[in-house]
């Protein structure tokens, strides 16, 4: 026998097992995630507001996680970008969170594996949001206009702005694109390409009377938005 | 430029979006095909290098947010960050919440009769060190009761949120206990189906346990990995 102190309890089947090894699995949020993933400011990439998160949902005292830090101006043209989170019923959905990542105005992402020295990073810009949707299943985000990034080949996409659905319900975040009505470039974009054409009209933000880009999320059934397989 | 090395799609432990025992999926679901697109630099980045300026500073002691300690099992979770290939993922960030040990969670929306716990908030946030480890320390969540069907409880689960890499790598999941039986009649859990379900239940670990202090849980996070960019063509001859 070995020393009890020794001793490990079976494992059972586990997260450890090497037969199992493989992409952990997708869960959804679940209705409860605003105090611990939208962090104050999460939605305002160019400023320091409060944007993006629910303080209302519980008490100041258990608001632990900060303000995010934001250290300047960043280049470009400041847009706002909103719609509101729609379910197969045509109901608002009002405890989802949207993310978005985009390049800055210059077209340049900043990430290790962005190594395009010749586009210029800007030193107040980061690029990742969060917006938690309100009781109205609205979300919105201020940021800046992305410039233009490398397509495919030798094409350069058409603005756009990823962007990823989360939710009770939503085993699986779903991803999908906003692309700015009338920008240049959305007629040679080889990824809206791949989109039927009936459908592109899903990822294309256009202005609201306030000159806010203004596009919906379509979970389900007429005028679904078009979720990719990444 | 090259075209970006792609993204491994997701494998045969990924949930379908509309998984009808877990009820919500019916209508927030799509109903049309996904469309496959190539990968191009703004699904292979994701932010880097800058996780204190855009969340703010790491929360890994879930146990000293406030004046006292929480009631409950003090536990210690802990592993690493993996890609497919069994590589290190470093410098991402992980985020995680729970309810407390009663199974309440600091949610105006959460409204079942468990009491809340002053000491306890149950949200934190580290970034993983050059061999893709973490480590929380926090007290070992309950399970609770939701409106799916009549007399449903969810097993005691941890909430873990990743973005890895990359766009195409982000992660929400949720770890669950060894010991818990509630794992096999949760709708939500059994999205998954078997034995990958295995891969979101965490070990139970005598080296990764403090005498005298805390349980020591061990859970690695697998992202998915780049795809293998081809060495040369086979030839058959
Ligand atoms: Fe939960």
């Amino acid at each position: 026998m070995t020393d009890p102190a020794d001793r490990q309890p079976d494992p059972r089947a586990n997260n450890q097992d090497p037969v199992l090894f493989g992409q952990t699995p997708s869960q959804t949020v679940g209705p409860f995630f605003h105090y611990g993933l939208p962090w104050k400011g999460g939605a305002d990439l160019v400023g320091k507001s409060d944007m993006g998160a629910r303080p209302d949902l519980f008490p100041e005292a258990h608001y632990v996680l900060n303000l995010s830090s934001p250290s300047g101006v960043p280049e470009g043209t400041v847009i706002e970008l909103t719609g509101r989170v729609i379910d197969g019923a045509g109901d608002g959905v009002p405890d989802a969170m949207i993310e978005i990542w985009q390049a800055n105005a210059a077209g340049r992402y900043r990430s290790h594996d962005d190594a395009r020295d010749d586009v210029p990073l800007d030193p107040h810009f980061v690029g990742f949001g969060r917006a938690s949707t309100d009781d109205e299943g609205r979300y919105r985000f201020r940021t800046i206009m992305p410039g233009r990034v490398p397509g495919p080949g030798n094409s350069l996409q058409a603005p756009h702005i990823a962007l990823s659905i989360f939710g009770r319900g939503l085993i699986k975040r779903l991803a999908t694109r906003v692309y700015f009505d009338g920008a240049a470039g959305n007629e040679d974009d080889l990824v809206l390409a791949q989109v039927p054409a009936a459908r592109r009209r899903t990822l294309i933000a256009r202005a609201d009377e306030a000159g806010a880009w203004s596009l919906d999320l379509v979970l389900q059934g007429a005028g679904e938005t078009v979720f990719f397989d990444l | 430029m090259s075209d970006p090395v792609p993204y491994a799609r997701e494998d045969a432990g990924a949930p379908p979006s509309l998984f009808p025992d877990y009820r919500s999926t019916v209508i927030r679901s799509p109903r049309e095909p996904l469309v496959r697109i190539p990968a191009t630099l703004t699904e292979t980045t994701g932010p880097t290098g800058c996780w204190d300026r855009l969340m703010g500073p790491a929360l890994a002691d879930l146990t000293t947010q406030h004046a006292g300690v929480p009631l409950g099992q003090r536990i210690i979770v802990t592993g690493r960050v993996l890609d497919e290939a069994g590589r290190a993922v470093p410098d991402t960030v992980m985020e995680i919440w729970q309810a407390n040990a009663a199974g309440r969670y600091i949610h105006e929306r959460d409204q079942w009769d468990a009491p809340h716990d002053p000491n306890f908030t149950g949200a934190g946030r580290v970034v993983t060190d050059a061999d893709g480890r973490y480590r929380f320390v926090t007290v070992r969540p309950g399970a609770y009761p939701w409106g799916n069907h009549r007399n449903a409880w969810r097993p005691a689960h941890i909430h873990l949120s990743l973005l890895g890499p990359a766009f195409a790598t982000r992660l929400v999941t949720q770890l669950y206990f060894p010991d818990d039986p509630l794992i096999e009649i949760d709708p939500i859990a059994n999205a998954v189906p078997m034995p990958c379900r295995q891969r979101m239940v965490a070990r139970l670990d005598m080296d990764v346990t403090e005498p005298n202090w805390a349980l020591g849980y061990r859970f690695d996070v697998v992202l998915k990995g780049r795809e293998q960019t081809p060495f040369e063509e086979d030839h058959h001859d």
